[in-house]
This record gives C-alpha cells, structure tokens and sequence, in this order.
C-alpha cells in the first residue's frame, strides 16, 4: 500500500515549500547556537550550517512518534495527514525535544565555531538566513521541491556577497557542493567542509589525547565527497589510536538514517548492525554527522560511546 | 502474466544524463553487498525499466524508498552503474506519477 510512503513525502515537501524546512524551527530555536560567539553578520566567507545539527532532535522526536504508530505513522492519517499539515505543523507538535537534547546538537557548530578561530579563519554566519539544504527533498526524488527551494538559498548567496561557504555535515556539504551547480544556473559558491579547512591548516594540537576510538565515515563524506583522510589526519595528530571497522573509508557502511522518516523500523535494525561492526573495533566511536550519530547511538543504548569528530577536535586543538 | 508496457519509460527516465541503467550487466554484486538488502533492486528493477515495464516499477514503491542512496553498490559495481542517482530517478518518476507531487 503505497499511500503511507506518498503522505509522509507529501508533508516534508509542504514543508519544505511552506515552511523553508522539512520540520520548521523557529528562528530562535535555528539561531540558539550562535548566542554568545560574537559572529560577524555578513562577509564573503560564511559558516553554514544547513540547520542540519539543529533539526536532528527534532526529527529524532518524530522518529519516535513514528516508532509508537507503527511504521509508517501517517497509517493513522493517510490522506488527512497532509491535508491536516498545510493548515497546522502537525510535525512539529509531534516532535519536540529537550532543551538540554538541543543543547548536545547545537555544540557541534559552536565547537566548529572555536576550531576555525583557532586555525585563523575569518568568518561570519547567516544566521536565520542559514537555510536547510534541501537534502531530503533530493534524496526523495521531490526534484521541483528542491529546485525551488535551492533558488531561495542561492538568492541568499547573491544578497548577502557570499563567495566561500564552509559546512559542517556532510550532507549539506554535498547538496551545496555537488548538486546545487547541477541545477542552479551560475551558482558558483566554493563549498568546503571545515575538516577539509582544517586538515589543510595543519594546526598543532595543544591538547594531547589518547585511547582508542572506533571511526564511522560517513557514506556521503567517503562515498560522495571523497573525504576520507581528512578527519584521520586529524584525530591521529591530536594523539587518538584510530581502529577501523570491518567496513570502513571507501567501504563504510551506511547507518541507516537515509530511510528513517520512512521506514523507521527497518534504519534500526540496519543501525544495530552496523553498532555491531563498530563495537567489536573500540567501545568508543567517532561520527561525523548528525544523522550518524542519533542512529547509531540511539542502537548502540548504552552498550558504546558515541562523539562528534568536533568533540575530538575541540578538545585537542581549541580547548 | 501481463505487463503494463510504456516503451517511453527508459527515455522518460533518462531526463538526467547520469541514468544508465542500460549499463548493468546483471551480476548481482549490488543486491549482495547492499546492507538494507533490497534484493529487488537495482537489478531488477532496472530490468523492469529498460523493459519498460512501468505497472512493475511503480509496485515496487516500498524497494525504490528503502534505498539509503549509500552507494556502498555504486563502489562495488564493475559496469559503473550510476545506481543511486537511476534509484533517484526512479523516485522522482514515483513521485510525480504515483504521489502527485511536485506537478504544475
Ligand atoms: S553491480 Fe552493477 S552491473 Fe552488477 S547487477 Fe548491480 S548495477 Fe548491474
Ligand atoms: S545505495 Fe541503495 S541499493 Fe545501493 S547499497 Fe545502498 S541501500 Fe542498497
């Protein structure tokens, strides 16, 4: 029965194009990460964040939503479900995290914040003109969706002279990078990922650690972007003992978020297998984005560790 | 059995100039190493396309969704299939004609 899978696409793209994002945050919630770090409004180089970090726990509290309604909540709703969602953000009520859950999200781009300082990068942020990417409209096939919506991004690099964009995830390092040049006439933004500025800065870690951490590439960053040694380099210089899994680099193997708005029941048990390979390499974990950390440690349960890279970072280079 | 056949469906498909699945070759590297084991595709349902067997592609909602796009196949593929980009395709094609979405 087809309807479930159509409903559920249909409500991310209303809400993609009514909304500027797959699950809405308000501009408080999007912004929270930059309270505080005194960031330049403007300039040619950006940090973009994608609202990827931030939308995690709040796509997480959908998830679990989902989980409690079967497989495919929108059985519940079918049809009514998107007519419902154009009116009132349905997703939104169902979904709301802690703020203390918000908080673990929102370190990452602050962390990436203090490391690109540290390394003597000058930039500045969009603040709530730091759009999502689109990337699940792409990955859905929702084509016109993301067209139009990957124009509103790219006004926002004419409007504001935005020349550099440095990302944090890799999946809007890929959307900005790969994909927008491919639909977008004349969109010529240079999109780096601040493990590639970084590794190329070849800064001195001022902070040594040590202990063994397991590595989980991501499928984007390894398979798409061809990041791989970027974030070893790192880790190895800062003293980490880096233990790879049996699938790994090139060969990493996927954590199963890709599907979750979809088939939740089927990303966990994609995620158990992969926790498995990675546990049997270190009781301890690296990921390098979102979507990878809250399916795999959402798995594993108490059972290993799981960190953003920029934890590691942090702490090695910019504490 | 009959199939619902639209001969335009492989052309239909091939809007983006990265869809190639006329260049499998059938060995199943794909289907075995998938960690999501989709079975179904992108072998078969390649098959389907290049046959244009539309009623058969557009059955296969629930495979053509469960794809990561991980190209874990991709990497491993010895005829370089563009896999995930033709499973993006497939979608995009489900999408508008199945889900409505996205039209006008
Ligand atoms: S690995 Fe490539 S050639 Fe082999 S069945 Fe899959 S798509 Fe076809
Ligand atoms: S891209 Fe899709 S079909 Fe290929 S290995 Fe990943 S989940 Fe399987």
């Amino acid at each position: 029965m087809p309807l479930p899978t159509g409903d559920v696409i249909g409500i991310l793209a209303d809400n993609l194009r009514l909304r500027r994002s797959v699950l809405p945050l308000s501009a408080k919630v999007a912004t929270k990460w930059t309270e505080g770090l005194g960031l330049r409004h403007g300039g040619d180089t950006m940090l973009y964040t994608g609202m990827m970090y931030q939308l995690i726990p709040y796509i997480e509290g959908l998830v679990k939503a989902e989980i409690k309604f079967g497989d495919s909540w929108l059985a519940k709703y079918t049809g009514l479900g998107r007519k419902v969602n154009r009116v009132v953000n349905i997703s939104a009520f169902m979904a709301r995290p802690s703020a203390a859950e918000r908080a673990v999200y929102d370190q990452v781009p602050i962390n990436v914040v203090h490391l690109l300082r540290k390394a003597g990068v000058e930039f500045g942020a969009l603040f709530e003109d730091d759009l999502y990417s689109g990337a699940l409209a792409y990955d859905l096939g929702a084509d016109e969706v993301l067209l139009e919506h990957a124009r509103r991004v790219h006004a926002v690099f004419r409007k504001r002279g935005v020349k550099t964009v440095i990302t944090i995830d890799p999946h809007t390092t890929t959307m900005l990078r790969s994909v927008y040049p491919k639909i977008l006439e004349g969109y010529d933004i240079e999109v780096r990922s601040y493990l590639e500025v970084l590794a190329e800065k070849g800064m001195a870690p001022s902070m040594m650690l040590s202990g063994d951490v397991a590595i989980h590439d991501s499928c984007v960053f390894a398979r798409y972007e061809g990041i791989v040694d970027e974030p070893r380099e790192l880790l190895a210089a800062a003293g980490v003992t880096i233990r790879d899994p049996e699938n790994t680099g090139r060969q990493t193997w996927c954590c199963g978020g890709p599907v979750e708005s979809l088939y939740p029941a089927k990303a966990a048990a994609n995620a158990e297998k992969r926790v498995a390979q990675l546990r049997a390499a270190a009781p301890d974990a690296v990921t390098m984005c979102p979507m990878c950390f809250v399916n795999l440690s959402s798995a594993a349960g108490d059972t290993m560790r799981f960190k953003d890279i920029s934890q590691y970072l942090r702490e090695a280079y910019a504490s | 059995m009959t199939a619902l056949v639209n001969p335009g469906l492989a052309e239909e498909l091939e809007r983006s100039d990265e869809f190639n699945a006329d260049a499998c070759m059938n060995c199943g590297v794909c289907s075995a190493i998938c960690p999501m084991g989709v079975d179904v595709q992108p072998r078969k349902l390649f098959r389907y396309v290049l046959l244009g067997m539309e009623d058969r592609v557009k059955a296969e909602v629930e495979p053509v969704f469960s794809c990561l796009l991980c190209k874990m196949c991709e990497e491993n593929c010895p005829s370089g299939v563009h896999i995930a980009e033709n499973v993006r395709t497939l979608r995009h094609h489900i999408v508008r004609t199945v889900f409505g979405i996205g039209r006008g």
